[in-house]
């Protein structure tokens, strides 16, 4: 079977397991509306949440990708999943892609709510212009947040301790994707007087975050799932 | 195993633990001893004989921990990452490599916490701030929390080889990581000036005796390096002994318990 139809299969799985179980809508997402309320509580003006706000909405992505991909591995781990897999002899970059498709297509779930959120909470505006650079900034750097997401996650599942040490391992990895999406997001809503043709320089770091980890993963993904 | 095996790995282990009641050798005594007399002179250089500086005053002298230590610890990642790597690399292939990774970064985030206090305190007396959002400082701070990371993943237990392969896939994530963050932070922000010592176009000129002692900061630095590193790696080598020997006994036990029932 071809590495893109195992990855496929994979993220249906994944889909529809969280199709059924809901984890992901009634308690993630309301975690990260929860974020930016709290946000709102301990920056206390609107001034300042209206500057912010792109920096904000990727802090709670961020914090939310932790609990998802906890979430996405430890389905793997619970019965021993992972294990059936790579016995079953499926490609380790195939569980690689696959998984990270389905964490993407939750993280982008996730964003549109964020995104939501800021216009409502925080008084964030979009233009025409700013939405295409907003939605490119998205998609790239989701892809970017589920390769390593799913890298790092696989790498930490089964361990014992793993739900402390993900974020250790997370956290300064995605420093970039933080800094290059806020930065984007900041020119694509004009936030701090920022114009939208300065965002594309960073939409092309987050292009070279997400190939490169995307590459890696693809090819180390083995030797860390493997037992 | 049997139980005449089991009693001649049994002999060898007390002969190993004899021959081996501490991980020093004539080598690295001679070494120690080296590194021991190089510190003391750096001492006595960096804060003595060696002026103070034109711009800078007596703060000038953190620079030559602040230097020597970063320089130590680039290396000690550097080590790392090419053991990792041929750890993974099917044709050397040795536990040794994981062993001498590990001792390095471990070795590398002792001497990366003294860069950044180092770095600290002398940024409060030059900058005015313990602390400047600058793009080198910010990786360094970066640089340090992967590589604790990484020693946590040396820790998450399973068999040595699993330990050795996952740890030596993350050093080299690590490796892509880093410039990555140093980049993204660079381009967020610099305000740290670019190295000194060695740029041709820069009018900056040190001192003869200064220029000696960061040098001497250097060799003295990495000797210390040297030096941990062969202890270290060798106190990883007795470990994982250890646990092997502690496996094949409990196996043995159970053995022999299932004879007896």
């Amino acid at each position: 079977m071809s590495t893109w139809r195992t990855a496929l299969l994979i993220a249906m799985k994944d889909l529809r397991v969280e199709a059924r179980s809901r984890i992901v809508l009634v308690q993630v997402l309301p975690f990260a509306g929860l974020v930016m309320v709290l946000f709102a509580f301990a920056l206390d003006s609107d001034t300042v949440l209206e500057r912010v706000s792109p920096g904000l909405i990727w802090m709670a992505t961020v914090f939310s990708l932790l609990i998802v991909v906890q979430r996405s591995f430890g389905v793997e781990t619970a019965d021993g999943a992972l294990d059936a897999l790579r016995v079953a002899g499926v490609r380790a970059s195939g569980i690689f892609v696959g998984k990270a498709i389905a964490l993407a297509a939750q993280l982008l779930a996730l964003e549109v709510l964020l995104t939501v959120l800021a216009v409502v909470l925080y008084r964030a505006e979009l233009d025409a212009d700013g939405l295409v650079l907003f939605v490119t900034t998205v998609l790239v750097a989701t892809c970017g947040l589920a390769f390593v997401g799913t890298l790092y996650g696989g790498l930490a599942a089964g361990a014992k301790g793993r739900e402390t040490l993900l974020p250790l391992l997370l956290f300064p990895v995605v420093a970039p994707v933080l800094i290059g999406a806020t930065r984007a997001t900041e020119a694509a809503l004009g936030a701090s007087g920022a114009a939208t043709s300065e965002g594309w320089p960073w939409v092309a770091l987050l292009v070279v975050f997400a190939a490169l980890f995307g590459a890696g993963g693809t090819l180390a993904f083995g030797s860390l799932i493997e037992e | 195993m049997t139980a005449v095996t089991a009693g001649a790995s049994e002999s060898t282990t007390t002969a190993s633990v004899r021959g081996a009641t501490g991980t020093g050798t004539t080598f690295t005594r001679w070494l120690g001893a080296a590194t021991l007399v190089a510190l003391g002179a750096l001492a006595v250089l960096g804060l003595v004989v060696s002026p103070a500086d034109v711009v800078q005053g007596e703060s000038v002298r953190i620079l030559y921990i602040h230097v020597g230590t970063v320089w130590v610890a680039y290396v000690a990642f550097i080590v790392t990452a090419l053991s990792s790597a041929a750890y993974l690399w099917k044709r050397t292939t040795s536990l040794t490599w994981d062993r001498i990774a590990g001792a390095s970064a471990e070795i590398g985030v002792v001497f990366m916490a003294v860069t950044l206090f180092a770095g600290a305190l002398w940024g409060r007396l030059s900058w005015g701030a313990f602390w400047v959002w600058d793009a080198r400082v910010t990786t360094t701070a970066f640089l340090f929390i992967t590589y604790i990371g990484y020693l946590a993943v040396r820790d998450l237990g399973g068999s040595h080889r699993q330990r050795a392969r996952r740890s030596a896939v993350v050093a080299l994530l690590a490796v892509l990581e880093i410039p990555l963050v140093h980049f993204s932070v660079k381009l967020w922000r610099s305000v740290h000036q670019d190295a000194s010592v060695g740029d041709r176009t820069s009018d900056v000129t040190l001192d003869g005796l200064m220029l000696f002692t960061l040098m001497l900061a250097l060799g003295a630095f990495t000797l210390l390096y040297a030096w941990w590193l062969l202890h270290r790696q060798r106190v990883l080598a007795m470990r994982d002994a250890l646990d092997d020997k502690g496996l094949d006994r409990a196996l043995a036990e159970r053995r022999t318990e299932g004879v007896q029932s």
